[in-house]
């Protein structure tokens, strides 16, 4: 019954223009579509938050907006945080942290928490969980993200003084 | 997971939407952040033909704080009201509350109007709104009109809302005195099993007013007069709280669910109410 909009996004830096379906979900857009796989699906009554990437400068679970809603966007994920050769604070301290076990929360982790520290560069611990609630983890029972975190933000810091 | 199809509408403005809603009649449904509807929408749990995206219609993003009253748009997310140094500062029950509401991602998407409109009892802002004898206005095809938060909700997901109508504002009178929204909960991002809305004055050691309203506690949120007469008047000792409390539990009516039994809903409900009655109290 449905016609085929024509849908609009810009996706880490990057045009795209195509029909779909209204209801197509944006993760199943990026994944499916766009072969953009970093952001996962781990439930589906968002809450997992695997999914999770910036919108318009707001962390957004993918899986709870319609590729309809989201035309004429710009979006950011995992892929266009940073990729191996240019890896960002973040994903070097998730990496020497220990942050990650099966990796497949860490997409949605980093694209959190990359939000949050531009929101908060200096967060504490407590702000680094509730900052962080919208995301589960089945593997590394949180502390060690919250210490990668913690330390991209002191090396973030550090670099944007010695540049000042 | 997978949402059945629709029909997408983006209007510009309020009687596109309306004009839409005409049109279409039931099979037609206005969407805000769309953090309860499309999960329902993927469980194939709301079946939603025309769907219509309220994100372009102007006018609904605004929080204005007036001399008596604040308005705050529809479309304000829990962000917005989080952020918002001036609302903190005037109503900061709200933030409070806001806090406790989803998780940051949700926020950044959920709105107060579809957090008041959905109608679930789980929702946190209808007994906050309850409390604070915030108004709600909607827009129909026969123009505006105002409803008392207090008579809003009649039974889970049915509101005195009429389904050509949209929600557009919610207008609070200024809080004053001593607030506190408590709330148990099983984890972050989980709805209630029991929360209490307070906003209190203190009038030199004396209740001088009190609103009380409890959250999921039955299938709408409840305002329990009841509960705030038992305060008035009163030092909100010991005896009082106990007094407020027992008339709170003749107002609820929990069921059954995977957060307890209704015994243990009743003793929870009982404990957040003496915890909010005591927070909003001291900073009264």
């Amino acid at each position: 019954m449905s016609n085929k909009m024509h849908i609009k996004l810009k996706v880490n830096g990057k045009d795209e223009e195509f029909l779909a379906d209204p209801r197509e979900l944006l993760i199943y857009t990026l994944r499916e579509r766009l072969n953009i796989t970093g952001p996962h699906i781990g439930c589906e009554t968002s809450h997992c938050g695997a999914c999770t990437v910036t919108i318009d400068g707001k962390s957004v679970k993918a899986c709870t907006m319609f590729v309809a809603q989201a035309s004429g966007k710009e979006i950011t994920t995992i892929e266009g945080i940073g990729g191996p050769d240019d890896l960002h604070p973040l994903q070097t301290a998730f990496k020497e942290h220990h942050g990650l076990q099966c990796g497949y929360c860490t997409p949605g982790m980093i694209t959190r928490a990359a939000k949050l520290l531009e929101e908060n560069p200096n967060p504490t611990e407590e702000e680094i969980r509730f900052g962080m609630a919208g995301n589960i983890c089945r593997c590394t029972g949180y502390q060690n993200i919250i210490k990668s975190i913690q330390a991209a933000a002191a090396e973030m810091n550090a670099a944007k003084e010695a540049a000042e | 997971m997978i949402p059945a199809a629709f029909e997408y509408h983006r209007p510009q403005d309020m009687a596109e939407v309306l004009a839409v809603l005409e049109e279409h009649g039931d099979e037609a449904r206005v969407m805000a952040g769309g953090h309860s509807l499309i999960p329902m929408m993927k469980l194939r749990m709301a079946d939603v033909p025309h769907l219509i995206d309220l994100q372009d219609v102007g006018g609904l993003s605004n929080i204005d704080i007036g001399d008596d009253s604040i308005r705050i748009g529809a479309m304000v997310t829990q962000a917005a009201i989080i952020d918002h140094e001036g609302l903190g500062a005037v109503a900061p029950i709200l933030r409070e509350a806001a806090l406790q509401i989803a998780d940051p991602q949700v926020r950044y998407m959920g709105t107060v109007g579809g957090n008041v409109a959905n109608g679930d009892p789980g929702n946190d802002m209808p007994g906050l709104m309850q409390c604070l004898d915030a108004t709600f206005t909607v827009v129909g095809p026969e123009g505006e009109r105002d409803i008392p938060a207090r008579e809003f909700y009649e039974a889970a997901y049915m509101t005195a809302r009429e389904d050509d109508e949209v929600l557009t504002s919610v207008t609070i009178p200024l809080p004053r005195g001593g607030y506190a929204y408590e709330k148990q909960k099983r984890k972050i991002g989980d709805y209630a099993t029991a929360a209490a809305a307070v906003q209190i004055e203190n009038d030199g050691g004396t209740c001088a007013s009190v609103a009380i309203a409890m959250t999921n506690l039955s299938d709408t949120p409840v305002y329990s007069e009841a509960a705030g007469a038992a305060l008035v008047g009163t030092s909100v000792d010991d005896v009082a709280i106990k007094a407020a409390v027992a008339a709170m539990l003749g107002d609820i009516d929990p069921t059954e669910d995977n957060r307890g039994p209704v015994a243990f809903k009743k003793h929870v409900a009982g404990v957040i109410l003496r915890r909010a009655i005591e927070r909003a109290w001291s900073r009264a």
